[in-house]
């Protein structure tokens, strides 16, 4: 579904992304892991086209996206969340998810002047799906509450909603978690589950939570200063020498470890 | 004086005020809903302003035309003017980030004001064009109701479509991107196609005001648009208002308009000797009586709405 081809990418000294290369198949949960500072939000930026690679290509379904804009590979499927919420601060939660659904009429000018009732139509339907959206995510309740007012857990859940509002074929979760409470974190494994189980989604996530990674995730893919150190089942990068060495750290320990590192 | 002095004062600066609140509804969209820093809107006043005077003035040898056109079509022509300028910044800067365009609208304001004074074959240089056709000179109303007529109108239109864009989907996604960029790229939006649009569709307004402005005084030099001062005004009457929020830069701009036109009187009583800093004293009670507002209201003295909220 998307691969990454030997990307390579460097801030000055840092080289934050260091020829890394792998697939995600379709259909699959797959799960990157690694340290802070790993490189792995830097993939997920040039994978969505935030940045642009010094070096390498990524393809969506074997065509060549690289030098495609965010919104065009949006427009393909491919839709990302952000580890550090991109919430529309002074704009109501329920008008933060009714940005995302695309091509609406009513964000053609001329149409909003001469068709009005045409995009009043369809303003109605936006609506409802983002009221359906939150009721999902169990914050209803704060659909007219400015989204700079939200807790941090809350606009992680926003980020989240905003996929929910796509069709999306792929999308890129960064540490959807973080900062969501364990009972809502329950939920939302089983959510990941489902969207990937019954709309199809293909779904790529990172996260620092071992539980999460190893109840959905199969393949584990697994950074460490840039590069891809290892790449298989839970089991085998659990087995991985390098993989201990680098991120899960003294053996056993690794499974109850449950850090909620950002 | 009389009350028909009075009344005559009073259609006399309610006629300025509409024109100033075109503009500044043009920045609002540009800057309350888009987030766009526009420190030119001199520039794009003024390419209205010649725009529409060069189109419907009696042919002359003064300046390029007179093409003796309707006003309707001097209208359109300033607009267009004002548009394609504010495209091609705006396809220059919009990708870059806000401060840079700051710089550049500064830039196009003071190319502008350039142009106008020195291509002497086009704008009759320092000269300035004159005998600029007024709005509804054929009907029998009284030439200053006619001038204010139109400016009502015209703003009345302007707020029209401005407000009912900002109410649509193509509002929230200008908003969107004031508030995040990224945020608004990961909703598949093309942030640089909404804000062209914005940008062009803000400066057109600026373009419209300054036409409005040609006809309402019937005489245009680039004396007539101290750049500093137009945008600072304008500014100020947005920033009052209440970014964000249409019927906020409207009341802005009539309130900051009609203190302004008071601190006239105020320095009017100065003592003789004191008839040179006047200017500079009305702009300082201009600033401070803002600061005031900003205190008591921080977002002026309508703040964005939110619909949602409202129908809840
Ligand atoms: N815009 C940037 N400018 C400079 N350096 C950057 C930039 N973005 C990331 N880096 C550097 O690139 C490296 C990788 O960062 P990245 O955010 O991709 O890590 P990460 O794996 O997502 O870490 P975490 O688990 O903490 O989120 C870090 O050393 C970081 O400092
Ligand atoms: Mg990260």
């Amino acid at each position: 579904m998307l691969s990454i081809r030997t990307l390579s990418k460097s801030f000055g000294g840092v080289t934050a992304v260091d020829e890394c290369s792998f697939d995600i198949a379709r259909g699959s949960i797959t799960g990157l892991i690694g340290p802070n500072g790993a490189g792995k939000t830097t993939l997920f930026n040039i994978a969505a086209g935030f940045l642009k690679p010094d070096s390498g290509r990524i393809l969506l379904d074997g065509q060549d996206i690289t030098a495609l804009s965010p919104h065009e590979r949006f427009h393909l499927g491919l839709v990302r969340t952000f580890q550090l919420p991109q919430t529309f601060q002074r704009m109501t939660v329920r008008e933060n998810l009714m940005v995302a659904p695309p091509e609406q009429s009513g964000e053609n000018l001329f149409a909003t002047w001469f068709l009005p009732w045409k995009v009043a139509a369809e303003e109605k339907r936006v609506r409802e799906k983002a009221d359906e959206v939150l009721d999902f995510l169990e914050i209803p309740h704060v659909a007219d509450e400015l989204a700079g007012n939200l807790s941090g857990g809350q606009k992680k859940l926003l980020e989240l909603g905003r996929c929910l509002m796509t069709d999306a074929k792929m999308v890129l979760l960064d540490e959807p978690g973080a900062g969501v409470n364990p009972t809502l974190m329950v939920k939302l494994t089983a959510m990941i589950r489902r969207l990937n189980e019954e709309r199809g989604f293909t779904v790529c996530i990172i996260e620092h939570d071992m539980d999460v990674i190893t109840e959905l995730c199969d393949p584990v893919v697994c950074m460490s200063q840039g590069a891809v150190i290892a790449h298989g089942s839970m089991a085998d990068i659990r087995a991985n020498e390098d993989v201990l060495e680098a991120y899960l750290g003294g053996g056993r320990a690794a499974a109850g470890r449950g850090g909620r590192a950002t | 004086m009389e009350w028909a002095g009075l009344i005559n004062y009073g259609v006399f600066m309610l006629t300025l005020a509409g024109i100033y609140a075109v503009m500044t509804l043009g920045l609002n969209l540009q800057w309350g809903f888009t987030g766009q820093f526009n420190i030119g809107i001199a520039g794009f006043f003024a390419a209205g302003a010649y725009a529409s005077a060069i189109l419907t003035t009696p042919p002359s040898a003064d300046h390029l035309g007179g093409f003796d056109m309707p006003i309707a079509v001097g209208l359109l022509g300033a607009v267009l003017v004002s548009g394609v300028l504010a495209l091609l910044v705006g396809l220059v800067t919009l990708n870059l980030r806000t401060d840079y365009l700051a710089i550049a609208t500064i830039g196009i304001a003071e190319i502008v004001r350039l142009f106008l004074k020195n291509e002497d074959w086009l704008t009759n240089g320092v000269r300035g064009v004159a005998e600029i056709p007024k709005a509804l000179s054929t009907t029998p109303l009284d030439p200053a109701l006619a001038d204010l007529l139109v400016v009502l109108a015209a703003l009345a239109v302007v707020y029209g479509l401005l407000e009912r864009g900002r109410r649509s989907p193509w509002g929230r996604v200008l908003r969107a991107i004031r508030e995040s960029e990224p945020g608004t790229q990961a909703s598949g939006k093309n942030v640089f196609a909404f804000r062209i649009q914005a940008f062009v569709l803000g400066s057109m307004a600026m373009g419209l005001s300054g036409a409005l402005y040609a006809h309402f005084t019937g005489f245009i030099s680039p004396e007539a648009f101290d750049p500093e001062f137009i945008t600072f005004l304008v500014w100020v009457m947005l920033i009052a208002g209440g970014s964000a929020n249409n019927r906020g830069a409207v009341l802005g701009a009539m309130a900051i308009w009609a203190v302004w036109a008071g601190t006239e009187f105020l320095t009017g009583k100065l003592p003789a000797e004191f008839t040179t800093q006047a200017g500079a004293l009305r702009i300082f009670l201009i600033g401070v009586l803002v600061q005031g507002i900003l205190l008591w209201r921080p977002e002026g003295l309508l703040p964005e709405r939110q619909d949602g909220k409202k129908r809840g």
